[in-house]
């Protein structure tokens, strides 16, 4: 019994010693598995992460820990007066990953910017089809109606023409579906015989290189030895995946991990309070909002609009929702994003207000709607459910009547798309901090169909935010955002809830973790302390 | 022996198809659409929407996507995930061996303390220790998984720092896989340490799993034990003058077990259902997790394919419990 006892003391005592010991190696409990590792097959933030985040580069890079765009894979681009024709000049010396099984026989070139465009775009291109060829991100920023040609200048100048001017273009080839893939490393895998390899195995220019993908446990990256913008601190990086929120808090605890994601807000206090840990938080990129569909009576009314706005106790969703993870939002796209118009007054909570509007409107008495809840928690949205009990309480103090309707999420988002609501709850966050990424896809009448689930198509706004998108000049487009801004919230098509707030709790041996906006998690520029 | 068999497996055929049926319509009936739920808030165009559907099949009629899919099957292809693309049955492999992993230790912790718990309790009779066992055994069968692993973990990870919190191994360690089996691999990969860390990381896990199983084990060994304590051919053992843990372990245990052979056999299939949520928690690489992440996905290739290999496997190891079962019990034997 006593060798018994021994034994169970060795095998379970005997390995106290923080497993991380190892300075060089960074862990990051991920949420879930990838998709895949080819980011321009998927959408999620989880594939991002493990994909272009780590292991690619794109034309232009946002800043680290901000949405300003900054020189990526081309050095620097020059953009045509009729705004059609951009011309990126390549970065020189910048080289691929060596693997097992890809040796690269030269440096990143033109070549490589032309195949991962063409593969997405070009239906007939040798490597569409690969891995089910669906390129949703590509098609939803609508690049195969913008793009005309793409064309190699040479082997370090490639030459993009639009169809129409779209001065989001540059930030969208930050996007992770932009991502630069070797062209030489297809080429060989489909010599080969194993074209699956492109996507399993990529081989890309990024700061780490893929090692090994054990399937929903363990995703291996080596530092890239001869990254371009200099070798990253950490040696190896290990995504450990982790999908409950309690358990990933428990192995930060332990030092099993340096960062994690998405913590229960209900661990939060006791994260702050624990010297082990720095709890990052920033705002997020994103916006939680109750669209009106204009299309159905009363919401047609701008009154009626106005009166729900001033009806609706935002402070207190805020304070009992998000606890504290929020702030108001006054206008459709977040205050970090430029352009943001901070002269915009927000409706107060004022009922007697709302129900004076009401009246004025005709509706005196009341009516009944609906209001729709999703039933799951997003970043911009942690309990929908909750937060459309609260808003039916207040319609209900102004004498209107709202019955909670919710779906399974898939069908939510197919009803809602389909206008079957009079309400509904959503939100969105932001792929590559331009404001035309918030009103034009989310209000602008294009979209009226679609993403837009006020189904709002007002002339006045589409005009401006139209003129937008075709001028290249920043601080005119900023200025028309801001009309666009001041149009959208005296039309109120939506009641503007709030921007979450993100946090991020790392180990306090990590330096220099920044919260990336767009929900990213870089590692690039991080170090450990010894 | 050859014509129990023989029923036994041609019963295993409108087995598969039921449970084919069954799969195939359970996931179509809960509404949600793989297509809308891959691209999110974000949207798709109607045009795009209904041609990925078509490349999906989905636009067929019920009946006939079910025909292609019995066809597909018939043909040894189980399909391919939407979400990842890829072969259902290269995701299942891959997974497979870390439920296997988890659950036989976990069926081996519940044998090693269920049955001498039973024993002791069915021998001790209405001692403390049987009512404190049987109350336990109790307490752990009506114990919410979840909950439990989530106790485990504070306890022995965080607060004690006996165990890791959750994976199949640390993650310093790194070794191609030969088998898929943490145990085996780590052994095989010759680092030192590497065996030590995969059954640490075994251990609660296996506790977890083998909670429910651990309980059901010690009340069926208990109560069986207590029938064969009263026969009189444990009397006249007794009488004879053998020692009474002779009595027990030689003569009255062989009889009891019998019964408990069954119950592991039905046990494999509570086990899956509990491998779902311990895999989740301890993020376990397994079929459980994977099984969960496809309902939610509507990956329905995904959960008709992994359903099906689930229900083969449960199947299969019925069929092995009932041979053995024959084999073991004499009085079935020669009545056949």
């Amino acid at each position: 019994m006593k060798s018994l006892r021994t034994l169970a003391a060795f095998v379970l005592i005997g390995y106290s010693v923080s497993q991380l010991a190892d300075a060089a190696t960074l862990v990051f409990c991920s949420e879930g598995s990838p998709e895949g590792f080819n980011p321009a097959l998927y959408t999620s933030g989880t594939t991002f992460d493990a994909s272009s985040r780590a292991i690619f580069d794109r034309l232009v890079h946002f800043r680290r820990g901000s949405t300003v765009i900054e020189p990526g894979l081309a050095e620097s681009w020059d953009i045509s007066d009729d705004g059609l024709v951009y011309t990126f000049k390549l970065r020189r010396n910048v080289k691929l990953h060596t693997t097992k099984n890809f040796t690269p026989t030269r440096e990143f070139n033109a070549d490589d910017v032309l195949y991962s465009f063409n593969r997405q775009w070009n239906k007939d291109h040798r490597d569409h089809k690969l891995s089910g060829g669906t390129y949703e991100y590509f098609n939803s920023m609508d690049m195969p109606n913008l793009l005309k040609s793409i064309d190699k200048v040479d082997d370090y100048t490639v030459r993009f023409t639009l169809n129409e001017p779209e001065a989001p273009f540059i930030a969208n080839m930050g996007m992770d579906f932009a991502s630069i893939f070797s062209a030489e490393y297809a080429d060989r895998m489909n010599a080969a015989g194993t074209p699956e390899k492109i996507d399993l195995q990529p081989v890309g220019t990024g700061p780490f290189q893929l090692l090994a993908y054990q399937k929903d446990a363990v995703i291996r990256y080596r530092v890239h030895p001869d990254y371009w913008q200099g070798k990253a601190d950490i040696d190896t990086l290990i995504f450990s995946i982790t999908p409950d929120a309690a358990v990933r808090y428990a192995k930060l605890r332990k030092g099993e991990c340096h960062v994690m994601p998405y913590p229960n807000p209900a661990d939060l206090e006791a994260m702050r309070k624990d010297p082990e840990i720095q709890l990052l938080e920033q705002e997020g990129l994103n916006i939680g909002y109750l669209a009106f569909n204009t299309e159905k009576k009363p919401f047609d009314d701008q009154l009626v609009r106005q009166a729900l706005n001033y009806a609706i106790n935002k402070q207190a969703i805020i304070d009992a929702i998000y606890l504290g993870a929020g702030v108001a939002a006054k206008n459709p796209i977040p205050p970090t994003i430029w352009s943001y118009n901070d002269d915009i007054n927000d409706y107060p909570y004022d009922p007697d207000k709302a129900k004076s509007l009401l009246a004025k409107a005709g509706y005196g008495s009341g009516f009944d709607t609906d209001i729709w809840a999703m039933p799951v928690q997003r970043p911009y949205n942690p309990n929908a459910r909750r937060m459309a009990e609260m808003i039916q309480a207040d319609f209900t103090k102004v004498g209107v009547n709202a019955k909670i309707v919710t779906f399974e999420w898939g069908e939510y988002l197919k009803r809602s798309k389909a206008g079957e609501h009079q309400t509904v709850l959503l939100g969105w966050t932001g792929d590559n901090g331009d404001p035309d990424n918030f009103l034009h896809v989310l209000l602008g009448c294009a979209a009226a169909k679609g993403a837009n689930r006020a189904r709002w198509c007002h002339k006045p706004f589409d005009d401006v935010i139209g003129q937008a998108k075709r001028t290249a000049d920043v601080a005119q487009r900023t200025e028309l955002y801001k009309r666009a801004q001041a149009i959208f919230k005296e039309q109120a098509p939506w009641v503007t809830i709030a921007h979450s707030v993100v946090f991020k709790p790392v180990r306090k041996e990590v330096v220099d973790f920044r919260i990336d906006p767009f929900g990213g998690h870089i590692f690039y520029g991080v170090s450990l302390k010894p | 022996m050859f014509r129990f068999l023989f029923t036994r497996i041609i019963l295993i055929i409108p087995t598969f198809f039921g449970v084919t049926l069954l799969t195939f319509a359970l996931i179509r009936l809960v509404p949600g659409d793989p297509v809308e739920l891959l691209v999110g808030e974000r949207g798709i165009d109607p045009a795009r929407h209904a041609m990925l559907r078509a490349e999906l099949g989905l636009d067929k009629p019920l009946l006939a996507q079910y025909a292609i899919y019995i066809k597909q099957l018939i043909g040894g292809d189980l399909g391919h995930s939407i979400v990842t693309k890829e072969p259902v049955l290269n995701e299942f492999l891959a997974l497979f061996p870390a439920t296997v992993e988890i659950s036989v230790c976990a069926i081996l912790f519940a044998l090693a303390v269920g049955i001498p718990v039973g024993i002791i309790a069915a021998v001790r009779r209405g001692s403390i220790f049987d009512y404190a066992s049987m109350g336990l055994s109790l307490t752990g069968y009506s114990m919410p998984i979840f909950w439990w692993a989530l106790l485990l973990i504070l306890l022995f990870s965080v607060n004690l720092g006996w165990t890791p919190v959750s994976g199949r191994i640390s993650v310093l360690y790194y070794f191609e896989p030969a088998t898929g089996f943490m145990l085996i691999d780590s052994w095989l990969s010759g680092e030192s340490g590497a065996f030590r860390s995969a059954v640490r990381h075994l251990a609660l896990p296996s506790v977890t799993l083998g909670t429910i199983p651990l309980a059901i084990v010690a009340r069926m060994t208990r109560s069986s034990m207590l029938e064969v304590l009263n026969e009189d051919y444990v009397r006249t053992a007794r009488a004879k003058g053998l020692a009474p843990w002779r009595v027990v372990v030689v003569h009255a245990l062989r009889n009891a077990l019998i019964p408990v052979v069954t119950v592991i056999g039905l046990a494999v299939g509570v086990l899956f259902t509990g491998a779902i949520l311990t895999e989740t928690i301890f993020a376990w690489p397994g079929v459980g997790k994977w099984l969960v992440e496809s309902v939610r996905r509507r990956d329905y290739p995904v959960l008709q394919g992994g359903v099906l290999l689930v229900a083969g496997v449960v199947m299969l190891v019925n069929l092995l419990v009932d041979v053995l079962y024959g084999l073991i019990n004499p009085r079935l034997r020669y009545q056949r």
